[in-house]
């Protein structure tokens, strides 16, 4: 790699990083000063990071160049910088899930995706920002103001892991680590013009992930590339015992997948729950040129109906509230974080409540209200236990689905990105976003979005969802491969070489 | 204080008028090494907040992973208690808030536990001889226990008008098995006593599968009372709920109470209220907590971050055959083996001195006298201190040795009981309080025979009567040999020695 200014360098993906990094044609120091000068450069504007930590990502690729000059044999990824979304926790750094209620918290423990992360020398840049506890598709709830979608910083950049997104858009990391309970990963992916994946439930550890919706929580790779996403995912994902949900058998080979494009004769399913009303004209265009490629690259393309999509959305704001209202309750004044009220008159049921009020922001609050109500007696049958009977039978759609085809596909969101302020104060219009994405969080298997394109109205990226059975995810990175390079080709150049200069 | 303002119907005629039904809850700390989420120590005590992780102090991230020996231990409890165990069941969260709990939920188990019905026979002495109940078991499940909470200031050692509280989690998370009855009808007058015998049976189960000390002083049993009354033939009535009621003795006091107590409101046309009771030790009355007329709603919902457990049938049958010996089952044995009376038996079990009786003669020493022991001077002493027999520092071995030293004639009884006196003040083992103490019978004639002639020649009238055939008069030289001698001599060894001397025939 020849690599003429620090522009350049921020602008390269991480496998390109990683070859240079051995070769030593580059260093891990100047390659994460590149990434900090142009977070300091940038991010006034897009607001991607809550926290950068330069001190300690300096001294981790000191470290990393130190010990890769004296010859020791490093991983793929060493030295390559990455952004933390802030939902993970990390010994001695502020952790705050984006929420008043937790601000000044620095978390005694790393996180499994941490220990994992500095096991395999990447450089930490910091924590990114997120809609509060991961509640929103905008990043616009998060209670540290909005981050800014780098294609046009009027709009919003998906959400929850809207800084994640963002940073990858502007340059500002080549590497992000994102989590998807309903389409937080993938979302903001699709309409950043990045790459996304929400691997298979259980796959990658959730020790140390602050909890949002235990059932339907999972953290995934988030890059500019498909293999970078597959590198990043294989570096993360794995049995630890210290998760009971964690699965125990081998990671599928991602990175295999991602460097094999080759889908001739692969069975893809468009599912016809997907593609109705609601679809933005220029994603619905997208999305079928992108069909028609697969068709192209040799795949049989079919549609198949998963009719119990249509309650997935109905299903999923029951179980999410449910366990969040639960998962929440511990932010109550009295061990950590925030504490308000205070005054050594109030009662502690009178602190707790006071820290819960001036803590939380108003969609965290719904969600709690929501949850609460979900499982009190009386009602938990018709709304909770209803709600995993849908699951149950949206799972079975998928089985089904998956008897015939390889992968389904579909628009990953119904639109573009959105302005800000456009839909923060109607909480239907803002669940809508997710609505391709949650099936696969309610059945806990895989999926990625992947850059398919501009749409033609506003030209602001398009999203394509793949999504595979559980535990085959590598299917999913080797039709993201092949819709990658088929786009590549078209255009000569990654869609993520368009995002304007900022 | 005042006279309590509580009425209260004579016992006799209150179950004269009313049928109570029982029903109790037993939480019992499993002695497993960790806690039942983590890796922590679950031993009692430790400075505060020492036996603590982000699991356990429930930080924001951190993920519980059941301890598998606790699971062991539950169905160990379960089978023991003739319980069905499930083939698949979860966890469950109990969400309501308090400081005690770290996460405001605590992991428990719901409308899934890990064992369900079964029952443990009881035995109440009767003044027509034993009677044998069943108490029906309900359920046995597995959660957490909270913190401590220590409320500082205020009158009430309530949190509520306390300056400050502090709180300590080095019990939070330690394994809590929940045993809850069915409820026991039918005991009339006999109610108290089939709860104590519920209690001390289920404790003694508990003990002898060596799954935790059961400690009622320390809080590792601990049981919580619920009592209803209703006239005969009528429905049940509303129960009270009497918490936390530490020893065995308390469990009896709190059900004969509450049973005076609802007897009286009832019978003057009151109502029972729905409500927790707090059993004061002191004056063996329950008084008002918290009303439970508008239940609070805990919102159960299956724990997400935890796997169902599913205990294979194999594993389960495996755990069958470590079961031990019933508790009721061995002392039947015991009392045929060394062929006692049910009184002398009760006697034993009413001093909790089973196991020690039961060591004793495992160390060589006879039946009778191991039972003499513990019952007799070490139940006194015990009593005197306030402690359980099983705290005294006497040991098993420690008899063995007095009893060969009184067999081989080198201690009277007498001089045992200062042995033990010493070993439990401490004072070293037997032989070492035998040396320092100076306690060795005196059995060396020539030193004898100088205090019998000096003794007479003291009274010689005495050796005059003795002479003259009136061989009682012998004490009072017997006693004077034991006062020289300081008592260390052995008397009817000094009598045979006298009375030789003198040529007398005894």
């Amino acid at each position: 790699m020849s690599v003429t200014s620090e522009a350049d360098l921020v602008r390269q993906d991480a496998a390109t990083l990683s070859s240079a990094l051995s070769a030593g044609d580059i260093t891990s120091v100047e390659v994460t000063q590149a990434c900090l000068n142009r977070i300091s450069a940038v991010d006034g504007t897009i607001h991607a990071f809550l926290h950068v930590d330069a001190d300690a990502a300096l001294a981790t690729a000191q470290d990393v160049d130190r010990r890769r000059a004296a010859g020791e044999e490093l991983g793929r990824l060493a030295g390559v910088p990455l952004a933390l979304k802030d939902v993970l926790t990390m010994r001695g750094v502020p952790t705050t899930c984006g929420s008043r209620i937790l601000e000044g918290w620095r978390p005694p423990y790393d996180s499994t995706i941490v220990e994992r992360l500095r096991a395999a020398d990447v450089v930490i840049l910091g924590k990114t920002n997120m809609d509060e506890f991961a509640m929103g598709s905008s990043t616009e709830h998060s209670g540290y103001g909005p981050t800014r979608n780098p294609w046009d910083v009027e709009r919003i950049p998906g959400g929850s892991g809207g800084g994640s997104a963002a940073a990858l858009a502007a340059f500002e990391a080549p590497l992000a680590i994102g989590t998807d309970t309903g389409g937080s990963i993938r979302q903001p992916a699709s309409v950043t013009g990045t790459v996304g994946v929400k691997p298979t439930y259980g796959a990658v550890s959730r020790y140390g992930l602050v909890a949002l919706a235990s059932s339907l929580d999972q953290a995934g790779p988030c890059a500019r590339s498909v293999m970078d996403a597959a590198l990043l995912h294989e570096v993360i994902a794995g049995y630890d015992p210290r998760d009971s949900t964690s699965i125990n058998a081998p990671v599928p080979d991602v990175v295999a997948g991602a460097g094999n494009g080759d889908i001739r004769g692969m069975r893809i399913g468009l599912v016809r729950e997907l593609s109705g009303e609601g679809y933005q004209p220029g994603v619905r265009e997208s999305f079928d040129k992108a069909v028609a490629m697969l068709t192209d690259l040799g795949a049989e393309v079919v549609e198949v109906s998963c009719p119990h999509f249509d309650y997935a959305l109905g299903a999923y704001y029951l179980i999410l509230p449910s366990e969040a209202s639960s998962n929440l309750a511990r932010f109550d004044g009295m061990r950590y974080g925030l504490r308000a009220g205070d005054n050594g008159e109030a009662s502690v049921e009178e602190v707790m409540s006071r820290t819960r009020e001036v803590g939380f922001g108003a969609e965290v609050k719904r969600r709690i209200m929501l949850g609460t109500y979900a499982l009190s007696s009386g009602y938990y049958d018709a709304y909770y236990g209803q709600a995993q009977k849908v699951r149950t039978l949206i799972s079975r759609d998928f089985a089904a689905a998956f008897e015939t085809v390889d992968v389904l596909v579909s628009p990953t969101t119904p639109t573009t990105a959105f302005k800000i302020g456009e839909k923060v104060d109607d909480p239907l219009a803002m669940y809508l976003n997710d609505i391709a994405t949650i099936p696969v969080n309610l059945a806990g298997n895989c999926a990625m979005s992947v850059p398919i394109g501009l749409a033609r109205e506003d030209d602001l990226p398009v999203g394509l969802q793949i999504m595979a059975p559980a535990q085959t995810d590598d299917r999913l990175y080797r039709v993201g491969a092949a819709l990658e390079q088929a786009l590549l080709d078209k255009r000569g150049h990654a869609l993520i070489e368009e995002v304007p200069a900022l | 204080m005042s006279a309590s303002a509580i009425e209260r119907m004579k016992f006799e005629d209150a179950l004269a008028a009313f049928e109570p039904v029982l029903g109790l809850e037993t939480h019992v700390e499993l002695g497993t090494a960790s806690k039942m989420f983590c890796s922590c120590s679950a031993e009692f005590g430790g400075d505060p907040n020492t036996h603590v992780c982000p699991v356990c102090l429930g930080l924001p991230g951190s993920m519980p992973v059941v301890n598998a020996s606790a699971i062991e231990s539950t169905i160990r409890m379960g089978l023991s208690l003739n319980c069905s165990i499930a083939s698949w069941c979860r966890f469950a969260r109990k969400n309501y808030f308090y400081p005690d709990m770290p996460k405001d939920y605590q992991v428990s188990q719901y409308d899934e536990p890990l064992c369900v019905e079964g029952y443990l026979d009881v035995v109440v002495a009767t003044d027509d001889g034993p009677r044998e109940f069943r108490v029906e078991i309900e359920r046995v499940h597995m959660e957490e226990d909270t913190g401590k909470l220590t409320h500082a200031g205020g009158d009430t050692g309530r949190i509520h008008g306390a300056d400050y509280s502090l709180v300590d989690y080095n019990r939070a998370g330690i394994p809590l098995i929940e045993i809850v009855t069915k409820p026991i009808v039918g005991a009339g007058e006999l109610a108290p006593l089939v709860a104590r015998a519920y209690v001390t049976e289920l404790r003694d189960l508990m003990r002898a599968l060596g799954v935790s000390d059961v400690r009622m002083d320390q809080g590792s049993l601990r049981c919580d009372v619920n009592v209803s009354l209703a006239p005969p033939g009528e429905p049940w009535g509303t129960r009270s709920e009497t918490k936390n009621v530490n020893s065995l003795r308390s469990v009896e006091r709190a059900v004969r109470f509450e049973i005076e107590r609802q007897a009286a409101v009832l019978s003057s046309g009151g109502r029972v209220v729905q409500e927790t009771r707090h059993f004061h030790e002191d004056t063996g009355e329950t008084t008002s907590g918290r009303s439970k007329e508008h239940a609070e709603d805990y919102r159960y919902f299956p724990e997400p971050d935890l796997v169902p457990v599913a205990p294979t049938a194999d594993w389960v049958e495996e755990l069958r055959g470590t079961l031990p010996e019933v508790p009721s089952v061995r002392r039947a044995r015991l009392q045929a083996q060394w062929n006692i009376s049910d009184l002398d038996m009760q006697t034993l079990v009413n001093a909790e001195a089973l196991d020690l009786v039961e060591s004793t003669i495992d160390h060589g020493v006879d039946q009778a006298a191991a039972r003499k022991w513990w019952t007799g001077e070490f139940t006194r002493i015990a009593n005197e201190q306030g402690i359980p027999l099983t705290d005294l520092p006497v040991t098993a071995a420690h008899i063995a040795r007095v009893e060969e030293l009184i067999a081989d004639g080198s201690l009277t009884d007498k001089l045992a009981r200062q042995v033990f006196e010493g070993v439990i003040a401490g004072e070293g083992d037997v032989d070492a309080v035998v040396q320092a103490r100076g306690l060795v019978v005196v059995g060396d004639d020539s030193t004898l025979l100088a205090a019998i002639e000096q003794a007479l020649a003291d009274q010689p009238d005495v050796a005059e009567k003795i002479q003259g055939g009136k061989v009682q008069a012998a004490g009072a030289i017997v006693g004077a040999v034991m006062k020289a001698t300081k008592g260390q001599a052995d008397a009817a060894k000094v009598r045979t020695l006298l009375l030789e001397h003198l040529g007398v025939d005894g």
